[in-house]
């Protein structure tokens, strides 16, 4: 990725592929080619937000707490009944390397 | 029921013998999660997801006693203003079948407005109630902030998103709020202020002696047609005793500009549970990473992707300052701007949309001109004020929306705003 003083350029297909690569999606050069083209104009638009001023902002926060209770929650087979594998009663995932 | 492809699912759920919505038949918007019926959020990842529970809301449209109809169709995951990136196909506009429903509850609107049931669920990100209701002839809310349980409802952009009702009347649609409105112990952002509400009988038409603030930026971007329709409302309402003045919402001009780059950051960090292992379409073969990029290459619709890319893209590192922190500056702004007018005003007044409903397939192929559509609905969805399109009139034949905005927690007040148009 390029530093922030480039950010006003036209976006390349290569730096989309790496975006996709950090959120994990696969992208056909195709897609990539023109999602490219869409980013440089939808990224020009946010360009205007430079002109936003800095604002107070006072959000009228307040902490929400409850007891930690053991309360009902889905049971073993309600979690794992919507998952394309499952063994011996946990979720089966691709192997992490 | 097939005619608009409104109704993604259909299904039966009777509800309780009586109570206040007892013989009403209500469609759910399909990102609204409803035990033991598929539930998609119009996207090819979750074809056959099946949820174990049911969201409060629908827990609590059936003890009001109404009878759940069907899954309405969507835009996938909420992302768009038309229904067209439904993997399950766009919706028909029942007043012009050529026509977009507006998105992304566009399915709920429509049903509501071809009679398929008689209220119905959507969600509101950005003007996504408030949308197909403008552009199917009939009434939407989008609720204060913190009103209605988000618990259940597939997140998209959780800072934002309120469920809200669609329905053929003003009151119709607040009789249903009521039915849902509340505070929830499974949703710690819900406000006790909808306990015991009452907002069907503030439909009651009497506005004589409200305040109309009409915000002068978001009524110069409107077509003219559209602007005709709004305008004679207006003269309309001042008959009926209303006082109308002109404000000014200085901030409005980067209010989608935010809402973009929020909607889309908290996007990328909520999609991120679709990996394809718990639920979803099954990545395969390969390592975790492999499986992943899969899994998300082949149930995700090229929108969704945009959007995920562009969140991310916009949260990373060197650009955050530039894109995420300044779009919290705008939302600050905005919110500011809002609260300045509601003391100038009881209500506030604009046209719902700026356009009338597009033909399917014309805007599509444009992200940002679609993105420019939501201009007059976003505000209120960043500063988490409540909001109502009521159908105003027709140009062309096709029905113009009229939105009015009220303080926090002033539902009450829009309400009745609305029903002195709708007589």
């Amino acid at each position: 990725m390029t530093d922030t003083s480039d950010a006003g350029d036209a976006v390349d297909p290569a730096e989309v592929h790496h975006v996709a690569e950090l959120v994990r999606v696969d992208l056909t050069d195709e897609e990539a080619a023109s999602f490219a083209e869409q980013f440089t104009d939808v990224l020009s638009y946010f360009e205007a937000l430079d002109e936003v001023p800095e604002v107070e902002d006072e959000p009228d926060l307040v902490n929400v707490m409850r007891t930690d209770e053991v309360r009902e929650g889905l049971d073993q087979e309600e979690a794992l009944a919507n998952a394309p594998e499952s063994e011996g009663g946990y979720f089966k995932g691709p192997r992490v390397s | 029921m097939a005619e608009y492809n409104a109704i993604v699912t259909e299904a039966t759920v009777e509800g309780d013998d009586d109570g206040p919505l007892a013989g009403k038949t209500v469609a759910v918007k399909d990102n609204i999660t409803t035990e033991g019926i598929r539930t998609t959020c119009g996207s090819a990842m979750l074809e056959e997801y099946v949820p174990p529970y049911s969201a409060t809301v629908v827990d609590r449209l059936t003890e009001a006693g109404a009878t759940i109809v069907g899954k309405a169709n969507m835009d996938e995951f909420g992302m768009g203003g038309t229904t067209e990136t439904s993997a399950w196909g766009p919706t028909k506009n029942p007043m012009d079948p050529e026509r977009v429903p507006g998105g992304s509850s566009g399915g709920s609107a429509a049903a509501v407005a071809a009679g398929e049931a008689d209220l119905a669920l959507g969600s509101d990100t950005g003007g996504s109630v408030r949308n197909p209701a403008a552009f199917c002839g009939v009434v939407g809310i989008k609720p204060t902030y913190g009103l209605v349980s988000r618990y259940g409802l597939v997140a998209y952009a959780n800072s934002l998103e309120q469920i809200g009702p669609l329905a053929s009347t003003v009151e119709d649609a607040a009789a249903l709020l009521d039915a849902i409105a509340g505070p929830d112990e499974n949703d710690a952002t819900t406000r006790s202020e909808g306990a015991d509400s009452d907002y069907a009988s503030a439909a009651d038409g009497d506005v004589d002696e409200l305040t109309v603030g009409v915000p002068t930026e978001l009524v110069k971007g409107a077509d003219d047609e559209v602007a005709e329709v709004f305008e004679a409302a207006l003269v309309d309402l001042e008959s009926r005793g209303v006082e109308t003045v002109e404000v000014s919402l200085p901030s409005v001009e980067h209010a989608v500009q935010a809402y973009y780059v929020i909607a889309m950051s908290e996007a990328s960090s909520n999609l991120a549970r679709f990996d394809g292992v718990r639920y979803g379409v099954d990545g395969g073969e390969g390592n975790w990473n492999e499986s992943f990029a899969r899994a998300r290459e082949e149930g995700f619709g090229a929108e969704v992707k945009r959007r995920v890319l562009l969140g991310t893209y916009a949260l990373s590192a060197g650009y955050h300052d530039k894109y995420y922190k300044k779009a919290q500056d705008a939302r600050a702004w905005v919110k500011r701007d809002f609260d300045e007018a509601l003391d100038e005003a009881d209500v506030l007044a604009t046209p719902t949309m700026p356009v009338l409903p597009p033909k399917r397939g014309e805007s599509l192929d444009d992200p940002l001109s679609l993105y420019l559509m939501d201009a007059n609905t976003v505000p209120v969805n960043l500063a988490d004020l409540p909001a109502i399109s009521v159908p105003a009139g027709e140009a062309e034949g096709l029905p113009v929306g009229m939105q009015f905005v009220g303080p926090k927690f002033g539902e009450e007040t829009i309400i009745r705003a609305a029903s002195a148009v709708e007589e």
